[in-house]
């Protein structure tokens, strides 16, 4: 009881049992017109309430008023607007990283082709494709170092991209010296007669062979004979031995 | 006794014949049980405070559901309907609370 109730602190127990009394008077059943009627009521409120619970259970959408609906939709239209986003963010991650990996293996290809184009340059693989050969048959042994240096320079000028001249695959660092009767290319001695084969275009290459003042003349004016003959696959096995760099370094 | 006794056949009743309440109803039915719950309240108050009067039972019964039911179909027109329920709502709840607290200091005398 609160301190303010009304009630009075020592309940009189007359009153209290007159007050069921009274309650029971009126739960007694009676057959008065309004007592049905009170009855009828009450049988329309407990249907009522027992319909209402029943549809509140099974409440749908159409149910709702147009505000709540509003609402409804507000709330999904927000909820769309976030996932769509999320959606976005993740396909542009995904695409992402798709390009990626497609960009890694493109540079992979890449690197491979630049590591096949060193490796011919350097003379560490086999090359083939078209180009002529040479042979130099030279009797006399007239032919020397510079000679050939000449040739490999002349070749070189008309595009070869790989030579070999007997054995000895000629690079970039390649040298020449005399070896007695023949001469020496890189520590390999290469003997009479020279088979030259470069690789390039034939006709490009057979050409700065036959210019006047080239090696066809010079070697004719030697007495010794050259004859070329233009291929459309030729192979230049040789390989030349890498050494490591002692001093060079490359630039970071 | 006998009004309570139809309450439960009609609960019962309700539970079981699995009734569907009318479109234009929805938003009214609840609003009248609210009302009709405040009116039966009312009327056992007025039975403990010995002034109970059958016709007037009947009469604040139907017509606190119509004047709910009404308010609320106002409230709907002028476009105010969930807003005007939910007053309905406290005010209907207010009054069971008050007649409530007056029935059980009537019978607990607490």
């Amino acid at each position: 009881m609160s301190p303010t109730d009304p009630s009075p602190t020592a309940p009189d127990t007359d009153e209290d049992s007159f007050v069921w009394q009274r309650l029971a008077l009126m739960a007694r059943p009676r057959a008065t017109k309004a007592n049905a009627l009170a009855a009828l009521l009450a049988i329309l409120l407990g249907f009522a309430v027992a319909t209402q619970v029943r549809q509140t259970q099974v409440l749908g959408l159409e149910s709702l008023r147009q505000s709540e609906l509003v609402t409804i939709l507000d709330n999904t239209t927000l909820l769309s607007a976030r996932l769509d986003q999320n959606a976005r963010e993740l396909q542009a991650t995904r695409d992402e990283l798709i390009s990626g990996s497609t960009s890694g293996a493109a540079a992979l290809t890449a690197a491979q082709e630049r590591l096949d184009t060193l490796r011919v340059l350097a003379g560490t693989a086999q090359a083939h494709g078209p180009g002529i050969r040479m042979t130099i048959n030279d009797p006399g042994a007239k032919v020397t170092a510079p000679l050939l240096l000449d040739a490999i320079e002349e070749l070189r000028d008309a595009g070869a991209e790989a030579i070999q001249v007997g054995s000895a695959r000629v690079v970039a660092s390649s040298y020449f010296g005399q070896a007695g009767s023949g001469v020496e290319i890189d520590g390999t001695t290469v003997t009479n007669p020279y088979v030259i084969l470069a690789i390039g275009d034939p006709q490009t290459l057979s050409s700065a062979m036959e210019i006047p003042g080239g090696l066809s003349e010079n070697v004719r004016q030697l007495g010794a004979t050259i004859t070329t003959n233009q291929s459309t696959d030729l192979v230049v096995g040789a390989l030349h031995t890498l050494r490591e760099p002692r001093y060079a370094r490359p630039v970071p | 006794m006998i009004p309570a006794l139809g309450l439960l056949v009609g609960l019962a009743a309700g539970l079981f014949l699995h009734p569907t309440v009318p479109l234009a109803l929805q938003p009214y039915l609840p609003i009248a049980v609210i009302a009709a719950l405040d009116a039966v309240f009312g009327g056992v108050r007025a039975v403990l405070d010995g002034i109970f009067n059958d016709k007037v039972f009947v009469v604040s019964f139907l017509s606190n559901v119509v004047v709910a039911a009404f308010i609320v179909f106002l409230g709907d027109q002028l476009g105010v309907g969930s807003q005007l329920s939910t007053g309905v709502v406290v005010v209907l709840g207010i009054r069971i609370f008050s007649n409530v607290a007056s029935i059980r200091r009537h019978l607990f005398r607490a």
